[in-house]
């Protein structure tokens, strides 16, 4: 989200703040998200994609509402209003192709609205056909999953660019997994995922077709989370919202805060952050560990600035988003730097994967130790993988599994053998974050660069070898 | 109790502080250049700092001269008693584009750790990618307060061209010195050229970018001290220009002779005049002879041949004249050794031009400081 994008953004708060009460604000919402969905959609190569894209995602939406709203609570006819926005929005937005002026409304030229509207009909009845299945709720998961293994696997992204060329008649030599970049799919994916699981176990609220959609669209966290909880988003949404000064206030503090972290810190430290270029050129030992350090806070405040951002947005249209970061380089071991780190995203995996899988496995009666190893590396590397699939991310996922691994070991090792007196715990404390922090920032050699080779190379210059 | 928050108070109160803020800025102009994390926390730099591509050379292009001097390794090298300290200036060629800073003439003259009966000569690159002699003299006149004791003065026909003696952005980024040295030199240059200062450029909104420059500057001295590398090596680039259309012209000139106000002579006399008593070794820099279409009339994208011809004649008198050591270098270079203009030299060239140039070095400077 770029700046401009951001200032808006703000401006457009204060019409639902101010004048917009009851089901005026939530539609605001709900066409505000839409529109968002198109307009922060990069340019593609690929024709048209960047229309495709987030109309493909609006399919996606409504399918999974239709997939976690039972059949008899489904009553198409109410929410035809909400269906008639999320038709219209694309269909209008096809129609400016024929306006003698470019709206800044969508990356590229729009396809005929026709397409559109042919797109739109197809989504709309594998819909209908989806939800007449009885595994409807494992389709929509495991159609999340594959398009989540597609999208983070660089060779399979190159070959689904290479096919939507072929089917575009453009130059199919020139495909690369760059070409799809899909806008918010991977944290849409989540609110999807965690909705139709919810839904599966039966703990899901209901939710009108147009609350569901404002949920998984909400725009200030479209783009990098945080990714909240649909029971909790609700009730933001249905209460009554009248802007007031402490809303600003609020407001104001975590947008400045998260401005400056994003736009002044984090996109100055890029400039020295390592990177796949400079990884090859760094010489000195010491200064390395510098190039190093720009990029543990550049990473940290690009993604925490973001969130103060989202949430500052959020605040300002009377959604409390949850919080994602909290102070983690200060924490004193790397449990507790992955309780406050990206928060939301560490507690959807601990929600479907880690405690599912700990269950599991406890049933099969393994032993308390192997069943730590296995849950911690398995979540780890999952995590990895979501960034990409590639070695260096799985590199980095198997690191801090391990990491917690040993810190789970070491602290049920030295519970009962070490009583620490009160007054030395700061002093351990603040032992055990600098060790933390500087397990995690030699983490982050894995996740910065692109090849095991430069890892290498980094982590040898960075401890006196090879310059 | 709590009083009730009122945001617009806030704004207001907020908006005077800036305002004040920036009006004690500008009443104050902190000379920020002069402080600097080279020399000191980090490695200072053997050239200034310049650069297009900050990510990837690690080096960005600065208009505050205080600034770039004090990122050089000549701000931070006090003079030792056994040193002949020898700068060196002149454009991109000196400065060294696509050279590593030891493959630069000063990088090669160093390695060759050259003496003096008994007294190291050190050389210090000063050179600055923009063709301008007049850039050449505001450099020098700073450079005095580091003691020089010769200047190495390399130059080609298009840092003399009188009509765009003031175009550097260095230039008009330290327009009041410029204009000092106008007046001083009584150099027929139009300050016209130069632009004003105004209040509203001095307050800390006028002078954000040169405040955000010197910041990454110093945020740069990270990632040069961990590597090095202060400008992008591509190991593909357009070469320099063969072929030519059929044009003669020379800053609009078409010859057959240079007139006596095309080139800025006065300027080059000044900066003679500004380094005296010390000694200016005067080089004329390799230029790239093309035989490629219509090199029959220019040598090179640059230069008309008559034009390169009548100024080498009008350069030779100068020196005589006023008694300058001088060496012509220019064509020294075989045409295949020139990189991405025609007057960039390939490592290997430049190490071997630079061995060429030192007897004639050695022998002026030594025999100065025998005198």
């Amino acid at each position: 989200m770029s700046l401009t994008y951001i200032l808006i953004f703000i401006v457009l708060a204060l019409i639902p703040g101010k004048w917009l009460k009851g089901s005026g604000r939530q539609s605001f919402l709900l066409v505000l998200s839409v529109l968002a969905l198109y307009w922060l959609q990069p340019a593609l190569p690929i024709r048209g994609l960047d229309f495709y894209l987030p109309t493909f995602t609006l399919g996606l939406v409504i399918l999974s509402w239709r997939l976690v709203t039972p059949t008899e609570q489904v009553p198409w006819r109410s929410q035809w209003r909400t269906l008639g926005i999320l038709f219209v929005i694309p269909l209008l937005l096809a129609a400016t192709r024929y306006l003698p002026w470019s709206l800044p409304l969508t990356a590229s030229l729009p396809p005929p609205p026709l397409y559109a509207l042919f797109l739109l009909l197809l989504l709309f009845a594998i819909t209908i056909g989806v939800a007449r299945w009885r595994q409807g709720l494992l389709f929509g998961i495991g159609l999340l999953l594959l398009f989540f293994v597609i999208l983070k696997t660089p060779a399979l992204t190159r070959l689904l660019a290479q096919a939507l060329r072929e089917l575009m008649a453009q130059d199919v030599s020139r495909a690369t997994a760059a070409d799809i970049r899909w806008l918010g799919f991977s944290f849409i994916a989540f609110r999807l995922i965690h909705t139709l699981r919810d839904r599966q176990m039966g703990r899901l609220p209901q939710a009108s077709l147009a609350e569901y959609v404002t949920y998984v669209l909400f725009f200030p966290a479209l783009t990098a989370g945080p990714i909240d909880r649909l029971e909790r988003f609700l009730q933001d949404l249905r209460r009554p919202f009248n802007l007031q000064s402490a809303d600003v206030l609020e407001a104001s503090t975590r947008l400045s805060l998260g401005l400056l972290k994003k736009f002044v810190l984090a996109d100055t430290l890029v400039l020295i952050a390592l990177n796949d270029l400079n990884a090859w050129e760094l010489r000195s030992s010491l200064w390395s560990w510098g190039v190093l350090y720009a990029y543990s806070w550049q990473i940290y405040w690009d993604f925490s600035g973001y969130t103060d951002i989202a949430i500052g947005l959020g605040r300002l249209f009377g959604i409390r988003l949850p919080e994602n970061f909290n102070r983690p380089y200060q924490m004193p071991n790397l449990t507790q730097f992955w309780n406050n780190w990206h928060m939301t995203l560490t507690q959807w995996f601990r929600a479907y994967l880690f405690n599912p899988l700990t269950r599991s496995l406890r049933r099969r009666g393994l032993a308390a130790t192997w069943i730590i190893l296995l849950t911690q590396l398995s979540t780890m590397l999952l995590i990895g993988l979501w960034h990409g699939v590639t070695w260096n991310f799985a590199l980095w996922g198997i690191w801090h599994g391990v990491g917690l691994f040993v810190h789970n070991r070491w602290s049920e090792w030295v519970r009962p053998r070490w009583q620490i007196a009160p007054r030395w715990q700061p002093w351990l404390n603040t032992a055990g974050a600098v060790l933390n922090f500087h397990y995690v920032t030699l983490g982050w050699v894995f996740f910065a660069l692109s090849s095991p080779q430069a890892v290498w190379r980094v982590f040898s210059v960075l401890f006196g070898g090879a310059g | 109790m709590n009083a009730p928050l009122r945001p617009w108070a806030i704004l207001v109160k907020a908006s005077v502080l800036f305002l004040l803020l920036n009006l004690l800025f500008a009443l104050s102009s902190p000379a920020l250049g002069k402080f600097s994390l080279y020399n000191h926390l980090f490695p200072g730099r053997p050239r200034f700092p310049f650069g297009e591509n900050i990510l990837e050379a690690h080096n960005l292009s600065i208009g505050d001269l205080q600034a770039l001097f004090a990122a050089h390794l000549l701000d931070g090298t006090p003079k030792a008693a056994d040193e002949l300290r020898v700068l060196v200036i002149g454009d991109s060629s000196i400065w060294g584009t696509l050279l590593r800073p030891e493959q630069t003439r000063s990088g090669q003259w160093n390695v060759a750790a050259l003496t003096c009966d008994g007294k190291r000569l050190r050389f210090y690159n000063l050179g600055y990618p923009t063709l301008s002699l007049t850039k050449d003299l505001l450099i020098l006149e700073t450079a005095q307060r580091y003691q020089p004791d010769a200047v190495i003065w390399a130059v080609t026909l298009e840092s003399f061209a009188a009509d765009t003696q003031l175009s550097s952005p260095l230039l008009a980024a330290n327009a009041e010195a410029v204009r000092g040295l106008i007046a001083r030199y009584h150099l027929p240059l139009n300050e016209a050229d130069l632009p004003r200062s105004t209040f509203w450029q001095r307050t800390l909104i006028g002078q954000r970018r040169a405040l955000a420059d010197w910041a990454r500057l110093q945020l740069l001295g990270v990632i040069w001290a961990a590597t090095g590398v202060d400008q992008v090596y591509p190991s593909r680039y357009p070469p320099a220009q063969r072929d030519f259309a059929e044009d003669v012209r020379f800053h609009g000139l078409e010859g057959p002779y240079l007139p006596p106000d095309a080139l800025a002579w006065e300027v080059l006399r000044a900066g003679i005049q500004q380094v005296a008593p010390s000694k200016v070794i005067l080089i004329n820099e390799p230029i790239l002879i093309a035989s490629g279409k219509n090199s029959h009339l220019r040598y090179n994208f640059y230069y008309p041949r008559w034009a390169y011809d009548h100024y080498r004649a009008l350069l030779a008198a100068f020196v005589t004249e006023h008694a300058i050591p001088y060496m012509d270098a220019w064509d020294w270079v075989d045409a295949s050794q020139f990189t991405n203009s025609a007057i960039h030299l390939t490592p290997q060239a430049e190490a071997r031009l630079a061995q060429a140039l030192i007897p004639s070095i050695l022998e002026t400077i030594c025999d100065s400081f025998a005198k």
